[in-house]
């Protein structure tokens, strides 16, 4: 089968790949471009690992066609970091402790940067909407909603 | 029909390791030219925190600061034997190992560091700022970078430690059975309340407060991390969760997400941890194993609530609101 040629930015890149007609956008990231921050876990939609911003939404990559992300902006847990120094979600869950093996960690920053991106003080019924798409084993969730909800705050603060 | 509320408690004791053909785990360490440490392992770190207990465990003994410290669990194929990273046994299998191996590095950079102050080893203290320093004269000192880059191209000696910690294997006294199975146990206890409406079954779990007893705490916010999530997951087990995936038949289990389900963000209970510490004799630090321990007491807390709330024992894992309603129909028979 023909490959595709499909072109897009990532984390502020452009990138220009040929996939084979029906390669997930996890695989392209992952097996192509070597961004391995997107997580493949169920590969199927249901545990939120693989999520990624795609034109300021958040959208699981393992179930999105990499040819259908032609022109997107692409944003992904890897460029979340700026010369070094982490986003402010990265510290909160690092200074709360609210990541242990760390599989799921990428989706719930994505998930959580797309809730403080729309809703900068979001409340605790807030949070828990946004992280209800991501599975995570370890943590008991409730050391991820402190994280978010302490980087809302460093946001505001910061904002002042 | 109405919601019912219960309360539950229950206590349990939960062993760190097993006991098969014995129960061994080693390490090496060993230090760089500039006088960083590498303890080599096979024991896993599934995300347990295993890489900083160890560096944490290998750094107070030799006297260094914890970033001195780099832990490698590369390769089971050519590390150092472990049994594993399972039955909690962890920070306490190979942090005595790392224990052992550590004091004879540590023996070996004080005899390199005693040549160069030309004074005898048993005189020298390390400042555990990366120093070493003659005791009750601290401007005789020097820097275990200096140290280890003499050790390397000036006297010919290898800083260096073997450690090896092996619980022996236990068999069965031939008259009453007793054995040892495991070694150094940690204890819970946890008290449950619950909302259960007889008329779905379905059971919400309000408030679970966990005591947990688990030896030395040898970095406190990881443990009360473990615990926190443990105490998720015990609630997970008691409702939610099942072996049925295994045995005896799996053509009506859960095969993903969607079927196998577990408490999310939204469903968590007011969760409160109380940790008690009383160190261990045979633990490195007093460590024990609070691992798998921590996600268990939840369990029979709630099965007792949901006796106090609705008057049945339901014994089999998970408490469905499926199991529920057949105890309560099969009690309003009776």
């Amino acid at each position: 089968m023909a490959k595709v040629p499909v072109q897009f930015t990532l984390n502020g890149s452009e990138k220009a790949e040929f996939v084979e007609s029906g390669t997930t956008l996890l695989h392209a990231l992952r097996d192509k471009i070597g961004d391995t921050s997107p997580k493949g876990g169920c590969h199927q939609g249901t545990c939120g690992a693989c999520s990624v911003i795609i034109d300021g939404e958040l959208r699981l990559s393992c179930l999105t066609l990499a040819e259908t992300c032609g022109g997107a902006d692409i944003r992904t847990t890897a460029g979340l970091a700026e010369g070094g120094v982490l986003h402010p979600l990265q510290r909160a869950f690092l200074d709360g402790f609210a990541t242990q093996c760390g599989f799921c960690t990428p989706g719930m920053i994505m998930a959580a940067k797309v809730l403080l991106d729309h809703t900068p003080n979001p409340s605790r019924e807030d949070v828990v909407e946004a992280l209800s798409g991501s599975i995570c084993r370890c943590t008991g969730y409730e050391p991820i909603i402190q994280a978010v909800l302490a980087a809302a705050r460093a946001n505001s603060q910061n904002a002042a | 029909m109405a919601i019912r509320r219960g309360r539950g408690v229950a206590a349990i004791n939960y062993p760190t390791g097993m006991n098969l053909g014995g129960d061994p785990t080693q390490a090496l360490v060993h230090s760089t030219p500039t006088g960083n440490f590498m303890v080599t392992l096979s024991s896993v770190d599934l995300g347990q925190g295993m890489k900083q207990i160890m560096a944490q465990i290998c750094a107070e003994t030799i006297g260094v600061p914890t970033d001195r410290v780099v832990i490698d669990t590369a390769d089971t194929d050519t590390g150092p034997h472990c049994m594993g990273t399972f039955a909690s046994r962890g920070t306490h299998r190979a942090g005595n190992a790392v224990i052992q191996a550590a004091k004879e590095a540590r023996q070996v950079m004080l005899e390199v560091a005693a040549e160069e102050l030309e004074v005898n080893a048993s005189d020298l203290e390390t400042d555990g700022q990366g120093n070493i320093q003659v005791k009750g004269a601290p401007q005789r000192s020097i820097s275990i970078f200096d140290v280890a880059l003499s050790a390397h191209f000036k006297r010919g000696r290898s800083i260096s430690g073997r450690g090896m910690f092996l619980i022996p294997r236990s068999y069965p006294e031939k008259e009453t059975g007793a054995m040892k199975p495991s070694t150094c146990y940690a204890h819970a206890c946890t008290v449950a309340e619950v909302e259960v409406d007889d008329e779905t079954g379905e059971v919400t779990v309000l408030t679970v407060k966990n005591v947990f007893e688990i030896g030395r705490a040898l970095n406190p916010k990881m443990v009360e991390q473990q615990l926190v999530g443990g105490s998720w997951m015990g609630i997970s087990h008691a409702l939610y969760e099942t072996t049925e995936p295994y045995y005896p038949s799996r053509d009506h289990a859960g095969t993903d997400f969607n079927q196998y389900l577990m408490p999310g963000p939204g469903d968590l209970a007011e969760t409160e941890i109380i940790v008690l510490e009383r160190p261990s004799a045979d633990g490195p630090f007093g460590a024990k194993g609070p691992g798998e321990m921590c996600a268990n007491p939840q369990i029979p807390a709630v099965a007792n609530a949901v006796f106090d709330a609705v008057g049945v024992r339901i014994d089999t894992l998970p408490i469905t609101p499926e199991r529920i309603l057949r105890a309560l129909k099969a009690q309003a028979a009776s």
